[in-house]
């Protein structure tokens, strides 16, 4: 059983390894401020949630747990809030970041 | 080589090239960005030194609260008119150089230490108990070396009088402006969310200083960015910096300690030194009433120079 948490955490991280991976190389690579805003979002929402699920076996119940699925919701309306402020001001202010 | 030994230097070299970034490129925006990431990637290698107050002080304080005025600084720049030309070429070489003499003789000092290094550490563990506290780095802050804790409490003072002295003739007493210049949904959203659950993260880290890694200052960073970020939504104004109120709160901190640090002359026979068996509650009764001090003194810091006339 625990081999196969254990399983669980090291797929679970890596995907989100993955996500975070992906959102940086859309960041460089991205033409605009509104698709490179798109990229990292993916890095917050999917990257952090898989990592905070992957550890989720590896912690203590119920109080580590819920310390994790609390990090992961305030990091996601934090990001929520300042990539619709950003896009705003890339919007006003002209495509140029 | 150990996974947690290749963490370690991965994160060395991060901190340095991110410094190294941080110092190179032209531009103040990018300059504070480059301050901010450099501060949370020291506070995560503090964690990895197994120091967590100190992390805890360096993301809330170094990187978070430092960050925050750098950029209001940077933005002040950018609308600023008449900026004067920048030093010269050999005042930069003279402040790279001296910047460089100090970072060397740091480095010299800490590679040279004797092994093992000359510690204290044993001996304030030793003495914690008489304190009636769990965390020996609260023991130093409020209990061995109070006398530095205190003068760190005054000091924003004098730091927050030369932030309001900025403002002109005709605003002074009034209120300062963080209002964002058109706070929308989502913002509004954040302010009115998060405030409960930072309020409660702040309260918990004053509190739990006693036992554990936090204390006063780490907690009113947060309480400051919750106090910030409700100003910057619009959803509450500033008050004008002549509030009596308002100056009680930003000298409560200081007088309390300053009163218990002077009561230990008559009942413990020195300045800063407790009663015996009374030392927590009077350190909680100093935690807490610093707190209050700093948190608001932070946010004022962070609200800037009053921008409002008294009306």
């Amino acid at each position: 059983m625990s081999i196969a948490l254990d399983l669980f955490t090291i797929l679970a991280v890596v995907a989100g390894a993955f996500f975070f991976l992906a959102g940086t190389v859309g960041l460089l690579r991205f033409p605009d401020p509104l698709t490179r805003l798109h990229a990292l979002t993916k890095a917050d929402n999917l990257g952090l949630g898989l990592v905070v699920i992957g550890l989720l076996p590896q912690v203590a119940w119920p109080l580590g747990a819920i310390k994790l699925i609390a990090v992961w919701l305030i990091a996601l309306f934090a990001a929520t809030t300042v990539s619709q402020l950003m896009a705003r001001a890339a919007r006003d202010g002209g495509s140029t970041p | 080589m150990t996974l947690a030994l290749a963490v370690d230097i991965g994160l060395a070299v991060l901190v340095l090239a991110v410094a190294g970034w941080t110092v190179v490129i032209r531009d103040t925006f990018a300059a504070v960005i480059g301050f901010v990431v450099y501060g949370l990637l020291l506070a995560l290698i503090w964690v990895r030194l197994a120091a967590p107050d100190v992390a805890l002080t360096e993301a809330a304080m170094g990187s978070g609260l430092t960050g925050l005025l750098l950029l209001g600084a940077a933005a002040r720049l950018r609308s600023a008119k008449n900026i004067p030309a920048p030093p010269g070429l050999a005042l930069r070489w003279v402040a790279g150089v001296l910047c460089a003499l100090v970072s060397a003789g740091l480095a010299a000092i800490v590679l040279l230490l004797p092994d093992p290094a000359p510690t204290l550490a044993p001996a304030a563990v030793a003495h914690l108990p008489v304190t009636g506290l769990g965390n020996p780095v609260t023991g130093v802050l409020l209990a061995y070396r109070a006398i530095d804790t205190l003068l760190e409490a005054v000091v924003l003072l004098p730091a927050l009088l030369g932030v309001w002295s900025l403002a002109p003739d005709r605003y002074w007493g009034g209120a300062p402006r963080l209002r964002h210049p058109r706070p929308d949904g989502a913002l509004t959203l954040l302010a009115q969310a998060l405030p409960p659950f930072g309020i409660i993260v702040g309260v918990y880290l004053c509190w739990n200083g006693a036992d554990q890694p936090g204390g006063a200052f780490q907690g009113a960073a947060v309480l400051a960015a919750m106090w910030a970020l409700i100003l910057m939504a619009g959803l509450a104004d500033a008050p004008p910096v002549s509030r009596r109120w308002l100056r009680v709160l930003l000298v409560a901190g200081s007088v309390v300690f300053l009163a218990i640090g002077l009561a230990g002359i008559g009942f413990a026979d020195a300045f800063l030194a407790y009663p015996a068996g009374y030392a927590k509650p009077l350190i909680l009764t100093i935690e807490l009433a610093l707190t209050l001090s700093i948190a608001v003194a932070l946010g004022l810091l962070i609200a800037g120079p009053p921008a409002k006339t008294l009306s």
